[in-house]
């Protein structure tokens, strides 16, 4: 049973390695000549006028909130998906109820505007 | 050639962990050289079928040898320029995060691939939570992209980066509820199951009884991997290059590389549960016996191909969609469609329905 993820863990070691080679490469064989100019920050020519960690829109956490409500329901479905065909009617007006309250605190939101992006 | 097996046995005998070990990373090593050489090649198709769709010819001089060859040195080319570029880190940026996101880009993009089955039987790991995984994997790609744009400490690059992160996980959620419909259908998270659990014929495969949710999938896909139209992110016109506006050399090479090899996952991935994966097109017609030779990994492979055509068709046809576009497409259509039609299959399944068009 877990010899079948010796290969996974491998597999991921590689691929991490792969990525770690890719960038070491790049610092290996390119130049180092790094000047003030060169090594500033990116604003189209201009100095940077302030600090780059700026406040940003609201929404982008509200969009992060909402995300880890429907990403963890994704979770719930996964293992009732699978056995749906054995547990038959009763887990699926389980899983209804489930979905329905989730459904109304979705309609909530689209009312509340939460997802309005203009 | 038998003096090699007869070696290798002899050594398997003496050493069984380590040559399990050498016998792994083999396999591993067969599975991810073609992927590269695909993903450099994945950029040459892309500028020469984007060229021939806007009548131009795209890169047609690097070749070997001499010899033109239709430009086919292109990638190459490309990939040795970008590893003797300089790899320029901003006096302001966090230096070690700033190094770390570009691995962490493509390093998942890549593992990825350890559960995926290439044919009846082929796969590194034929695990019974292979969906899951995949979903992990896929998921893990936003922290490269939300890294790399707080670490080069760049309003461009902050900008990107936050754009581009909500909408990944934006359209995670409609791919999550598309996945949980194949399973629903399928009754397995095994991915090797899945496809078998679509065989019959050409009907059968989920593109048909799961239609919505295969669109909403491969479009989701589109957005996960900021492709055109969905490519906000890096919107040209506005903000750049987004996240990697200051990335130079071979950590923007990795970035690149990590994109590419998504696109050819997601590709894959639809191919495998809803275009029937190894199985043939013309399983249960007349047809079939004059196709048995063909061997299923063929098969695969020509239907991951038309996918990553569609990637690139997509990019020379349609103009960039407005953000509030894009988060409404995501959170007004596909969640709610997604929604509804899980529903639907699983009370085919709790009733046992048959496929409707049988």
């Amino acid at each position: 049973m877990l010899e079948n993820y010796l290969p996974i863990l491998i597999f991921i070691v590689v691929a991490l390695a792969v990525g770690v080679v890719v960038v070491s490469l790049g610092f290996v064989l390119g130049p180092h000549r790094p000047d003030a100019e060169k090594c500033s920050v990116y604003e189209c020519g201009f100095e940077a006028f302030e600090d780059s960690r700026m406040k940003f829109d609201v929404r982008y956490y509200l969009v992060a909130i909402l995300f880890i409500i429907f990403d963890l329901e994704i979770a719930f479905l996964f293992p009732w998906a699978v056995v749906l065909g054995k547990i038959g009617m009763a887990g699926f007006i389980a899983m209804f109820i489930f979905l329905a309250i989730l459904v109304i605190g979705f309609i909530y939101e689209w009312k509340k505007g939460a997802l309005e992006w203009e | 050639m038998d003096a090699i097996l007869n070696l290798w046995n002899s050594f398997s005998q003496d050493w069984p962990t380590l040559a399990t070990l050498i016998l792994i990373l083999l396999k591993i090593v067969v599975i991810m050289l073609p992927l590269m050489v695909l993903v450099a090649y994945y950029t040459y198709a892309e500028r020469k079928i984007i060229g021939y769709m806007q009548v131009r010819i795209g890169p047609n001089r690097v070749g070997f040898f001499g010899r033109h060859a239709f430009g086919l040195g292109q990638p190459l080319a490309d990939a040795f320029k970008l590893m003797f570029k300089e790899i320029v880190i901003p006096t302001k940026a966090n230096r070690v995060l700033f190094v770390i996101a570009p691995m962490l880009s493509l390093g998942p993009a890549l593992a990825a691939w350890a559960v995926f089955p290439f044919n009846e039987g082929m796969a590194l790991a034929d695990i019974n939570a292979g969906l899951l995984y995949l979903l992990a994997m896929t998921s893990v790609g936003v922290y490269g992209v939300i890294i790399a744009g707080w670490a080069s400490n760049s309003k461009y690059a902050l900008l990107g980066a936050m754009r581009s992160a909500a909408q990944i996980v934006s359209y995670e959620i409609a791919m999550g509820f598309a996945l949980v419909g194949v399973l629903v259908a399928a009754g397995s998270l095994n991915l090797s199951d899945i496809v078998r659990a679509q065989s019959g014929s050409l009907l059968h495969w989920y593109w048909l009884p799961l239609l919505p949710l295969f669109l909403i999938y491969f479009i989701s896909g589109v957005a996960e991997t900021n492709r055109a139209p969905f490519d906000v992110a890096e919107g040209e016109s506005e903000i750049v290059a987004g996240f990697h506006v200051d990335y130079s050399g071979m950590t923007f090479a990795a970035f690149f590389l990590g994109e590419y090899a998504n696109m050819i996952l997601v590709s894959a991935l639809t191919a495998l549960m809803f275009m029937g994966g190894w199985l043939s097109p013309f399983q249960g017609t007349p047809l079939e016996p004059f196709f048995a030779w063909v061997p299923g990994f063929v098969w695969l492979v020509a239907k991951t191909f038309f996918f990553m055509y569609l990637f690139l068709w997509f990019r020379a046809t349609f103009p960039r969609y407005r953000y509030d576009q894009i988060m409404r497409l995501g959170w007004k259509v596909f969640i709610p469609i997604t929604i509804v039609w899980i529903l639907v299959v699983g009370l085919a399944v709790v009733y046992q329905l048959p496929w409707w068009f049988d």
